[in-house]
């Protein structure tokens, strides 16, 4: 079958790629860029832990076809630490153990960041739903709802202190 | 000699009885020699179970030491999650 | 009277410098940064991709498998069904293994909707998958069952021509064995109580629901040798699965365990790991096989459903005069669901004088069961906890209270049996009797449950190795997989025993070519059992820094002790030599006789039981049905909680997970013996949304038989939410609640026959 040439933008990158056309965006991520930290926890879109940014918005890249990200803006887990430098969610993940298996957190950490570029302040409820579509198995939401309010937390302190 | 409890099931097998005396310095001794006492539990015993050594859950270390006066029960083969 | 164990140390109260704190895991940054390596993430040069054809029938006769269309597809390079799994003469006497490779691969028949019959290896998805389409079976289809009760009616359809406990009277049957547990006479305590409750209850089968699918990556030389990489929580029992049932010498096999994607019990089997390597076999190239959901919902186990009958009685002042259980688990196709532990620990939580416990172990036409979390023992709890409170409840006496009088205790008879050690369940009632939750009010709608958990805990085969590098940093290898930030609390103890910093310690998960054989990581077992391994490691590279000192200084090696993270002279021929630090020593290593090494292999025994009480209250909407749980607190005895968070972090996925299972989480089957929902949109795990925050209370009464007192803490969090859901949801609906899930039409049916009952009765 005839491949489609694409280009795109990934974590501020310039890249280009043939897919075929039934080829989603997670597997090009996966199988053809060698950007394993998106994760294919069901294919169907229930589970989030393949949550990339398309042009801002959070997608499920197992929902999208690889030829659609032609001309869009990418974001996806390698993207959020700038070289050394960990985002604050990546840094209080790990200091609330947010995570045990670590299989969601990517997903996780990209739908989050999203959230705290809207919604400086949310409320544990705001967190809960906008993390409604990202399963965590292992630690029962508790220590990741935390994580995403203390980040915002000290992400308000900074922006007020700059 | 030791007096080793059998679970409920194994009654079946050892004509209802579910205390059996038996010789043994350790748990591999003990069940060699149950197993010789008791024919018919021998290949439950092979299959693999569980003894528990006052009141300590043993699935593998059958060398561990065992007193005349330990408490000693065969439970059913056990794993987790 | 003292323990009597393998490790001479035995507990030791003591003051912790590392252990009890909360460090970041050493694979942290690897996961959020999306660099872990998880089973899916690997590739080979030349890898073909995997899949595998799955049985559409409930239950079928295999007449006939033709492959040759497949086969003839541009890009296919193998294709493997049961003629490609020869049964090898370790496999015909271990009717354990010859059920695997049955699981593994279809043979005369199917035996549930997703049976694996056979598989494909071809140069990339897309083709692989086109090439199932092309492979015809023709299939015989054979009346199923579903359902436990059902499997054991005379005229249900068998599974197993050979299978049978003698409850069929000679003939095969569905019921594969019978457990009996239990001392003292029940029928004389029942006629001594003053009050009576009995119920008959059921649950689903719930799916383990890692997030992670299946995955592995089998390379297979020419030479009959090679490497497998796939996530699991033991590769060790891969590796020796794996090469009995392909007839393969166990050294010509080295496994890698990746990052695991959570487990839960589940990923203690083999799946897709023999498909691969007989694939990469056959077709000499790497194979690499993902399960996609709907084959992880399908083709893994699920946990054991069941169908419970309990029956309790007490006196007016609240002593249980007898417990009573029948317990009834269907496990799949195949025998070995979790009964025997369901009866054990049914009533484990209770020092009972007259206790009786009956288990069937029952096959059905569903995927082979496999353990998940405390395997057994939510479902036993369930019913058992129910009718506690119910008793409680009937004799006026709060539910704390009723289980404080009757609860199991340090050196009572354990209903299975065998006497408690020390057990920290009255701890753990008492502290929940106090938290602030389980004394503030309930909201309208609202109903508030308790209930009580146990599990056995396992040690288990361990070996470690811990390696000293020159800077005075040390590597440790351990080979039990980590499923919840155990490497975050085995760096923890390397670090207290040798006085050097946490930081200082990196932990890796060895392959088998590298380690002494693993378990897998179960039974709690991990920071357990390789924790122990750990610290016998690192005191072993004490003694032998102690005696490079030694030799060092030109004293004897018994005038050096071990303080403070350096040797130090002692004793009065030892002389005045300033210590020497750890990293003094590392440094020094190869001109002192070479590198330092510590490592330590037992079969760890003496984990120590843990249990626990829960608090939850839940508010139902009478118009739905639906359960919101508003509040939940974890009360649980630790032993010594290495890592807290990770501690806190077990208890609340436990709990979760058994909200899960309480509210939402089933099997559910058309009458075809199809499952129906095979996904994570119908089979509704719990969200963020769903869930309060989980409150948790760390008891930590030590274990005897750790140095540290650590007993293990992963799956005790499991056994109790079932019951004190149930139990909550029964206070706030006024009518009991008896099926699990208690899921909104399940609940709303409940709620329409209880209005009915009460109208006529008017």
């Amino acid at each position: 079958m005839t491949k489609t040439h694409v280009t795109t933008t990934i974590n501020g990158d310039t890249v280009e790629y043939l897919c075929d056309p039934q080829e989603t965006l997670l597997d090009v991520l996966r199988d053809r860029l060698g950007m394993t930290g998106s994760k294919e926890g069901c294919g169907t879109g229930d589970c989030g832990a393949c949550t990339v940014t398309v042009d801002g918005e959070i997608v499920c890249s197992c929902l999208m076809l690889g030829a659609e990200a032609e001309g869009r803006t990418i974001g996806t887990i390698e993207g959020m630490a700038e070289g050394e430098m960990l985002h604050p969610l990546q840094r209080k993940f790990l200091d609330h153990a947010a995570l045990q298996c670590g299989i969601c957190t990517p997903g996780i950490l990209v739908a989050a960041r999203t959230l705290l570029e809207r919604n400086p302040e949310p409320s544990e409820t705001e967190v809960r739903y906008w993390l409604a579509g990202n399963l965590c198995r292992c630690t029962g939401y508790d220590k990741i709802v935390r994580a995403v309010m203390d980040a915002a937390e000290e992400m308000r302190g900074r922006n007020h202190a700059a | 000699m030791v007096q080793v409890t059998l679970w409920g099931s194994l009654r079946d097998y050892t004509d209802g009885r579910n205390e059996v005396e038996v010789a043994g310095d350790n748990i591999y001794q003990i069940l060699q020699n149950l197993g010789q006492a008791e024919p018919r539990l021998k290949p439950i015993l092979e299959k693999g179970v569980t003894v528990s050594l006052d009141g300590q859950i043993y699935r593998q270390n059958l060398m561990q030491t065992v007193r005349p006066d330990s408490e000693v029960f065969i439970l059913p083969k056990m794993a987790g999650g | 009277m003292p323990l009597e164990t393998d490790f001479p140390q035995g507990y030791e109260k003591r003051d912790f410098r590392v252990v009890g704190k909360r460090p970041v895991r050493p694979d942290g940054i690897d996961k959020v940064t999306g660099r872990a390596r998880f089973g899916a993430d690997t590739v080979a040069p030349g890898m073909l991709h995997g899949a595998i054809l799955r049985s559409p029938h409930a239950h079928a006769r295999i007449k006939s498998i033709d492959t040759a269309k497949a086969e003839a597809l541009e890009g296919v390079k193998a294709v493997v069904t049961r003629d490609d799994f020869p049964i090898h003469d370790a496999v015909k006497e271990d009717r354990g293994l010859l059920d695997i490779l049955v699981n593994c691969m279809a043979r005369e028949k199917a035996l549930y909707d997703g049976h694996a019959v056979a598989a494909v290896a071809a140069t990339d998805k897309i083709t692989a998958r086109k090439a199932l389409k092309l492979i015809e079976v023709e299939y015989e289809v054979l009346g199923h069952v579903i359902d436990e009760d059902l499997a054991m009616a005379p005229d249900a359809p068998i599974l197993h021509d050979d299978l049978g406990y003698d409850y069929g009277k000679g003939k095969p049957s569905n019921v594969a064995g019978r457990t009996e547990i239990g001392h003292g006479d029940v029928d004389a305590g029942f006629a001594a109580a003053d009050r009576v409750v009995e119920r008959s209850f059921k649950t689903g089968a719930a799916h383990q629901g890692y997030i992670e699918p299946h995955a592995c990556l089998a390379n297979i030389g020419a030479d009959g040798r090679g490497e497998l990489w796939c996530c699991t929580q033991g590769h060790f029992m891969v590796r020796d699965t794996v090469t009995q049932l392909l007839g393969m010498d166990v050294s010509n096999l080295r496994v890698t365990a990746s990052e695991i994607g959570g487990g839960f019990g589940g990923k203690t089997a083999v799946f897709i790991e023999p498909v691969a390597v007989a694939l990469s076999r056959k077709a000499g190239k790497p194979v690499k096989i993902v399960m996609d959901r709907h084959e992880v919902f399908r083709a893994t186990g699920p946990t054991a459903s069941a169908s419970l009958w309990v029956k309790v009685g007490a006196k007016a002042d609240g002593t249980i005069t007898a417990a009573d259980a029948l317990l009834k688990y269907q496990g799949g196709a195949f025998q070995g669901s979790p009964v025997d532990m369901g009866a054990m620990a049914a009533f484990a939580c209770y020092n009972l004088e007259n206790v009786r416990a009956v288990g069937y172990d029952i096959v059905t036409n569903r995927p082979k069961q496999a353990a998940y979390r405390a395997p057994g023992a939510p479902m036993a709890a369930f019913a058992v906890e129910s009718v506690m409170t119910e008793l409680a409840d009937a004799l006026g006496i709060d539910p704390i209270d009723f289980r404080l009088k009757n609860a199991a205790r340090d050196h009572s008879k354990s209903s299975y049996g065998p006497t408690y050690n020390e057990i920290g369940l009255v701890e753990t009632l008492e502290a929940a009797k106090a938290t602030e939750h389980y004394n503030s009010p309930l909201g309208p709608n609202q109903g508030r449950g308790v209930a009580c958990g146990f599990w056995f805990n396992f040690g288990g085969q361990t070996a470690v190795t811990l390696n000293v590098n020159l800077d005075g940093t040390a590597a440790l290898s351990v080979g039990t997989p980590d499923i919840g930030g155990s490497r975050a609390s085995m760096c923890a103890m390397a670090a207290e025993e040798l006085g050097i910093d946490y930081d200082d310690i990196y932990a890796i998960i060895g392959d088998t070519a590298s380690l002494g054989y693993n378990d897998v990581t179960d039974g709690s077992r991990a920071t357990f059992a390789s924790g122990l391994a750990t610290i016998q490691a690192a005191r072993q590279v004490k003694e032998r820094m102690c005696a490079r000192a030694a030799r060092i200084w030109g004293i004897p090696e018994d005038a050096v002790k071990w303080e403070g993270g350096a040797a130090v002279p002692s004793g009065p021929n030892a002389g005045d030599h300033a210590p020497l630090s750890f990293r003094d020593i590392a440094k020094m290593a190869g001109e002192t006789g070479g590198p330092i090494a510590g490592h330590h292999e037992i079969s760890a025994e003496g984990a120590g039981p843990s249990f626990a009480t829960h608090i939850v209250d839940a508010e139902i909407d009478r118009e739905t049905g639906r359960i919101d749980v508003k509040r939940y607190t974890v009360v649980q005895d630790a032993g010594k909680a290495v890592h807290p968070a990770y501690v806190e972090g077990q208890f609340q996925g436990g709990a979760v997970q058994g909200i899960g299972w309480a509210l939402n989480e089933e099997y559910i089957y058309s009458d075809k013996g199809v499952l129906e929902n095979a996904g994570f949109l119908d089979y509704r795990v719990p969200v963020a949304s769903d869930l309060p925050m989980i409150e948790t209370v760390i008891v930590e009464k030590p274990n005897p038989g750790h140095p540290y007192g650590v007993r293990g803490v992963g799956e005790t969090s499991i056994v109790p939410p079932m019951g004190a859901i149930a139990n909550a949801v029964s206070a706030a609906a006024k009518v009991r609640a008896t099926e699990i899930p208690m899921s909104p039409p399940r609940m709303l049916k409940l709620l329409r026959e209880n209005e009915s009952a009460a109208k006529a009765a008017e």
